[in-house]
């Protein structure tokens, strides 16, 4: 691309104090060729836009370098006409704030990186976005409080929806429940939540068609496009979706492991479900003899907070038992009620229920874990309890125990049955939730377009499932509306380039189709990748696996990347001018860098960063590229790995890292020092580190000298 | 059902829930006006050092946000900007948005000259006041928009440094404040929450005794870029505390204070023990608390921390705190579990303040539950609420909450485009 390129130099705040502009432009016109190029104190200003602009619209120039600040500033004034290539060159934040004003070394800095924007921009291609015929409907999984919710929210928004029921009814877990616990004023009023109504509305809404005694066989293909074949009581069924819902809810932990807790040792030994059914069937009493049961002792965390059971906390169980002893009050005003605790959970407003709940007569609230239920004197239960409030062990006589089980999780497995090389199911992480690995963005999912909601998701209430279902419907809408303009999703929302293969060197290694962290990528019998572009989040790290450098992207590429390492200016050996090559996550380490910048931090002026879309796109023939060209090192910087990952491409410097392994091998035999390497995991808020971590890097490729490869 | 052809959604407040309202909302084809009380964007958690339970920094979601903010058609920014009235109905409002000087137009380059030579400084809200800033100031490194403002309030009269400093014609500082009206299908409250005002809790020593901190105060002192650049030290000596306790439901389930639990204040502590057993390897923990709420997942955060033997979790609540002369802090509980009151000796106190909705200054219309929340149901209605003014959570709970939020909203701007889809 680029036949007639314009460079635009700005010498604004301090670039044109700091290095000579007039050099960079001659770099720009006799060594890059470009057809023109012109410097000005502010470019981003009115005067300095229109010159651009004026440019473009007179046919001087088709592709444009702007040799200014951050591509992350000023993103509006330098946004020219659509189709244009606009690249951008840091000369602000990654020169002139942090280097030595007027200093050779930084004048051969800023030109490296204008030689370097230069080359990316020769080697961009305008975008040619997808453009399939994408289906809008959104098929949602399970007919809950969650499915029932994502499916009335999205079809009054306008969309078609396809509900999927296992069971012969609508309704789930909640419409087995008496009543809801209060999730709204007043805080202290159990009641229905008008499931029934909704569980009305759904069958007869004109935009939702309801699938019950039906399950998922089969999903095939890719969001816009996912073709799913339903077993319905008629047989098979194919539709096509959009995009996915799954609301499949939660199971109740299996209470018969609970034997220590004396579940089986005695029939009035029950779990609060069980519990639920007798209350909603009319009549509280104990399954023994049907008798009154003058006492009754709720058992909290029975199974959860357990790591022999649930490690996690299943959340509603607090608010149940507070909800169930309502129901006891109001058969029984005189009825004791013991609930045995670790800790009364009720955030937020449901406060305001638990010390209602607590504030009537006979309700006695204990600090404790239950050891042990036994079967007592006159057919009574003794229940065991330690670590109580007073320090001491107790014994409590009772006549129904209720064991207030938690939630597992109904969301991994034989749901979607995906066709997927990588598997049938949405990955999972602790706890068998299928849940987001982000604080801020609980919709990621690493199978793109289909998003869990509800107890699927996370251990949550009906209230909170209801708003979840709202949040999954509105992903699952944006998924189809941006899959309809050819666009990503989440985390390179609206992002039109997308990976091509030239299939004819594919050497059906399937490294590609193993790591692509989104499982965009199938593979044929004989293991050539089938790519699913609406499936691809545009990570690049099929990019960085293959290597016979065989997918690219328009606007990055193996090749473009290379072009960039073969911009630098190498210096003689004699020189003692080490050069470094930073190959840095774009979307943490070079914010950072920005920041280390804006504080004015210096550091070593030998380093010369190429931004990457993850560092799991890094392919290891750049390394080669830099060290035979004679670059001294190669540092790595990206997201924090492990347990607590924060790359948003699941495992980017995990894979990067895995890579350097394989080169530092053949390193070796090249009798070159591994050392030359280094990856460095940073997140975006320790920008403070970053002069230290160059520095460090630079010193250390300082003492094992220059790279024996330079010059030849 | 691209919605381009409906009226815009308005998003008020720009921290985590309503920045996660407006850019959900722009990806699902609809237009947004996000309007921000302060000078940038981030809210709370922009002046937060790490998230639990991954002690990840908010700055990494932040510059996500950021980033489809950037050159985004579909979303307008507003910022110095509030919401003054509203009226008409779901699919249909007209909204009134007044808009504070900012005294700096798009056309600063965030240089910096003019914070150099401002003579004048103000107090550094960033930073809950422990640091100053001068009155020509960027809101933090991160900020959104990336344009410094200047607070007109703190500036010595006739004062025009500013104005020369800048070489590119940024400054104003005649402007005015303007009112802008907008028609709107439906309107967000992501207002946010701020912290319970600690100076009420005589009793817990905060603004009695100097070594007596809040959480949100730790949670400034723990970042790199805060006031101790991201070292936690006692305010009267600077002295790294090697004894530190945290005073659970400071403020919070109390009938006289806060009546409902705040939510997010246990697994924050926890955070913060986290972040003192990085910096002092050495420093003993001790976590009074009513009880421990680290709901679902959380709770494999709570129990990580509860095997550390550095971490003492007591069950009780703190009936006082007095300084001794050294500036230490006599803490006095009851510890329920070994049912007895004691007296412990600590070198810095922190409180684990609560949640209190952001509502001031909110039109009619939005409605509120008996603490103040904006949790009323609205089947129907256009006038939405999500994030922390709608109840008290952590960050996850929100960011879900806002994303629900703005399908609601979405349905009222397609309401008036064709259906059939």
């Amino acid at each position: 691309m680029a036949g007639k390129l314009g460079v635009y130099i700005c010498t604004g705040c301090g670039i044109g104090e700091a290095v000579d502009g007039e050099k960079l432009a001659k770099v720009a016109t006799s060594e890059c060729k470009a057809a023109s190029c012109r410097t000005h104190p502010a470019l981003c200003g009115a005067e300095g836009c229109a010159q651009i602009r004026q440019d473009l619209a007179g046919g001087a120039v088709d592709t444009v370098v702007v040799a200014a600040c951050s591509p992350r500033f000023k993103t509006e004034a330098f946004s020219l006409n659509h189709g244009t290539v606009v690249e951008r060159v840091n000369l602000r934040e990654h020169v002139a704030w942090c280097h030595a004003p007027q200093d050779e070394n930084t004048q051969m800095l800023a030109e490296d990186y204008l030689r370097m924007g230069v080359a990316r921009a020769r080697k961009t291609e305008p975008l040619e976005p997808l453009a399939d015929e994408i289906s809008r409907a959104l098929l949602v999984i399970g007919g809950g409080v969650t499915g029932i919710t994502a499916a009335l929210e999205a079809a009054a928004a306008g969309y078609s929806v396809f509900l999927v029921e296992k069971e012969e009814n609508l309704g789930g877990a909640a419409a087995r429940c008496k009543r809801q616990t209060p999730a709204e004023p007043p805080y202290t009023a159990v009641n229905g939540d008008g499931l029934t109504a909704r569980m009305e509305a759904v069958l007869y809404h004109p935009r939702i068609q309801v699938f019950c005694s039906a399950r998922v066989v089969r999903i095939e293909g890719q969001p816009g496009m996912f073709d799913v074949t339903l077993s319905i009581e008629a047989g098979e069924h194919q539709i096509r979706a959009g995009a996915i819902v799954v609301a499949t809810g939660w199971k109740p932990y299996d209470v018969s492991r609970l034997v220590h807790l004396g579940y089986g040792v005695s029939p009035d030994v029950i779990s609060n479900l069980e519990f639920e059914r007798m209350a909603a069937a009319g009549r509280i009493a104990r399954p023994s003899n049907g008798q009154r049961a003058e006492s009754i002792l709720f058992v909290q965390c029975a199974g959860s907070r357990d790591p022999d059971h649930l490690p996690y906390c299943s959340s509603i169980c607090c608010m149940e038992t507070l909800k169930q002893i309502t129901y006891i009050r109001e058969q029984d005003p005189e009825a004791q009620v013991y609930v045995v605790y670790k800790d009364v959970r009720t955030p937020g407003q449901y406060e305001r229920f638990y010390r209602a709940v607590q504030d009537q007569a006979l309700n006695f609230f204990t600090k404790g874990e239950v050891t042990a239920v036994k079967p007592g004197a006159g057919g009574r239960l003794t229940v065991a309890v330690e670590h109580t409030l007073l320090g001491e062990s107790i014994q409590l006589e009772t006549d129904l125990v209720v064991l207030a089980t938690g939630m597992v999780p109904n969301g991994s497995e034989q749901i979607l049955n995906l066709t997927y090389r990588q598997g049938p199911e949405l990955p999972v992480i602790s706890g068998g939730f299928p849940d987001s690995h982000f604080v801020c963005f609980p919709y990621e999912t690493r199978r793109t377009g289909i998003y869990a909601a509800g107890a699927a998701r996370a251990p949550m209430d009906a209230a909170q499932a209801r708003q979840d279902a709202m949040g999954a419907a509105l992903k699952a809408i944006q998924c189809v509306e941006l899959a309809a303009q050819g666009r990503a999703v989440h985390p390179r929302g609206g992002d039109l380039s997308y990976p091509s293969f030239f299939l004819q060197r594919c050497t059906q290694c399937k490294r590609c189709t193993e790591e692509c962290p989104f499982g965009a990528l199938d593979e044929d019998a004989k293991g050539t990748p089938k790519p699913n572009p609406y499936r691809c989040r545009r990570c690049g790290v099929c990019l960085g696996a293959c290597p016979e450098r065989i997918v690219s992207f328009k606007n990055y590429s193996v090749d473009m990347i290379a072009s960039m390492i073969k911009a630098i200016e190498v210096p003689e050996e004699d020189e003692d001018k080490p050069r470094v090559l930073a190959l840095v996550c774009e979307n943490d380490a070079y914010p950072a860098m920005d920041l280390a910048g804006l504080k004015r931090r210096r550091y070593d002026p030998s380093v010369r960063v190429v931004p990457l879309r993850c560092l799991g796109s890094l392919n290891i023939v750049w390394i080669a590229d830099a060290l035979s060209r004679g670059l001294d090192g190669v540092i790595l910087v990206g997201c924090k790995y492990g347990d607590d990952y924060q790359c948003h491409f699941t495992k980017g410097s995990e894979l990067a890292q895995r890579r350097l392994e394989n080169v530092k091998e053949t390193l070796q035999r090249l009798q070159l020092e591994s050392e030359r390497l280094q990856l460095t995991q940073l997140a975006i808020n320790e920008w403070e580190q970053l002069p230290q971590v160059f520095d460090a890097f630079v010193e250390r490729i300082r003492k094992l000298g220059p790279n024996p490869y330079k010059g030849f | 059902m691209n919605s381009g052809s409906g009226k815009p959604v308005m998003v008020i407040g720009g921290g985590i829930a309503g920045l996660t309202a407006a850019v959900e909302l722009a990806d699902a084809g609809c237009a947004v006006i996000l309007v921000e009380k302060s000078a940038g964007l981030g809210g709370r958690v922009a002046r937060m050092h790490q998230y639990f339970p991954k002690l990840c920094p908010p700055a990494c979601g932040l510059e996500m946000h950021f980033r489809r903010l950037r050159g985004n058609a579909a979303i307008t920014v507003l910022t110095l900007a509030e919401l003054t009235s509203v009226s008409g109905s779901p699919g249909d409002y007209e909204a009134a948005v007044t808009v504070r000087p900012r005294c700096v137009t798009e056309s600063c380059t965030l240089c910096g000259e003019c914070a150099k030579v401002c003579p004048a400084e103000r107090e550094d809200d960033y930073n809950y006041g422990l640091a100053k800033t001068r009155a020509a100031y960027l809101p933090h490194g991160m900020t959104y928009p990336a344009l410094y403002a200047i607070d007109r309030t703190a500036c010595p009269a006739n004062c025009r440094a500013c104005v020369d400093a800048c070489r590119y014609g940024a400054i104003r500082l005649d402007e005015q404040p303007e009112v802008r009206r907008y028609s709107v299908s439906a309107i967000i409250a992501a207002t946010g929450w701020k912290p319970y005002d600690a100076s009420r809790l005589d009793h817990l020593g905060y603004g009695r005794c100097r070594n007596v901190v809040t959480n949100v105060m730790l949670e400034r002192m723990a970042a790199t870029d805060g006031p101790t650049a991201g070292r936690i030290l006692r305010p009267s000596d600077g002295k790294e505390p090697r004894t530190v306790a945290f005073v659970q439901c400071a403020g919070s389930r109390d009938e006289n204070h806060l009546p409902y639990c705040s939510a997010a204040c246990c697994a924050a502590s926890i955070k913060h023990a986290a972040y003192i057993r990085a910096l002092y390897p050495e420093t003993a923990i001790t976590i009074f608390y009513i009880d421990i709420r680290t709901p679902g997942r959380l709770e494999e955060f709570y129990a990580r921390a509860s095997k550390d033997t550095n971490i003492r979790l007591i069950k009780g609540k703190v009936a006082e705190v007095a300084e001794s002369p050294t500036g230490d802090l006599l803490v006095t509980a009851e510890d329920a579990l070994a049912n007895r009151k004691s007296t412990m000796q600590f070198e810095l106190v922190v409180l684990a303040t609560g949640i209190v909705p952001q509502t001031d200054g909110l039109p009619e219309g939005f409605r509120r539950d008996e603490f103040g929340f904006l949790n009323v149901p609205n089947r129907n209605g256009g006038l939405l609420a999500a994030g922390c003014v709608r109840r008290p959570a952590e960050v996850s709970f929100s960011v879900q909450d806002a994303t629900g939020a703005a399908l609601k909203a979405l349905q009222c701007a397609n309401r008036s485009v064709s259906h059939g889809r």
